[in-house]
């Protein structure tokens, strides 16, 4: 399953409530404001670094540049295009976006 | 017409919602009035200043830039929350250098951000004639 977030965690509690939800073996894909999930050294990187011990991150190149914390990417988190989205909705059976 | 003072609070990430872009027009369009204008960034709003921002592959308009441009309105108290920006990750180096020019001082260049807690954000809000949130 792939659970698609859009939201900042700073402001929203869709990824804290994705993260409390997911099953072992899943994919998170972090885009729009959801990229600032992905930043390295933030309030909540650390329930990030702790939930990819069992999920798989994914984030937005294209969002990431857009607000300027490309190189914050925590390590570990998979930097993808738009045809990497594509691949991604398309390998999974089920697509779950916390709006 | 009276001279007031406007604080413009900027609480939101930029492109993810419309709020940063608008407020950013409303504070040129109160600057152009020659209001006393302050603008704080708190939460997710001290990613507007981000420096380094790129829309183009998002298909988005970068308007980062014109954050640079406020000195020239004679905006230049632009307060960013310390806390905000350590839940961040980010520090002062991570945000754009904005500066103005001071006439009383022979046009020196002088730093516009000024970094601040949420005591003295406090403060700031108390002695505005008018808060506008964004």
């Amino acid at each position: 399953m792939l659970h698609v977030i859009n939201k900042s965690p700073f402001e929203r509690n869709s990824l804290a409530s994705c993260l409390r939800t997911i099953k072992e073996g899943a994919s998170v894909l972090l885009i729009e404001d959801g990229v600032l999930g992905a930043l390295e050294g933030t309030a909540v990187s650390g329930k990030v670094r702790e939930a990819m011990e069992n999920v798989k991150f994914y984030a937005l190149q294209s969002d990431l540049e857009t607000r300027g914390v490309s190189d914050k990417l925590m390590k570990g988190i998979e930097c993808i295009d738009f045809g990497g989205f594509v691949d991604l909705t398309a390998d999974h059976d089920l697509v779950q976006s916390w709006l | 017409m009276a001279t007031k003072k406007f604080l413009y609070v900027n609480r939101k990430a930029p492109y993810g919602t419309i709020y940063a872009l608008e407020s950013l027009e409303v504070v040129l369009i109160g600057a152009a009035f020659e209001q006393d204008v302050s603008l704080v960034f708190m939460d997710d709003g001290v990613f507007q200043l981000t420096k380094g921002q790129n829309a183009k592959s998002a298909g988005m308009k970068n308007f980062s830039p014109t954050y640079a441009a406020l000195g020239d309105y004679d905006v230049n108290k632009i307060y960013v929350d310390k806390e905000s920006l350590e839940e961040r990750g980010l520090t002062l180096d991570d945000l754009q250098h904005l500066t103005w020019e001071d006439e009383n001082e022979d046009w020196a260049e002088k730093d516009s951000i000024r970094l601040v807690t949420r005591a003295e954000i406090a403060e700031i809000m108390d002695t505005q004639d008018v808060v506008l949130s964004f």
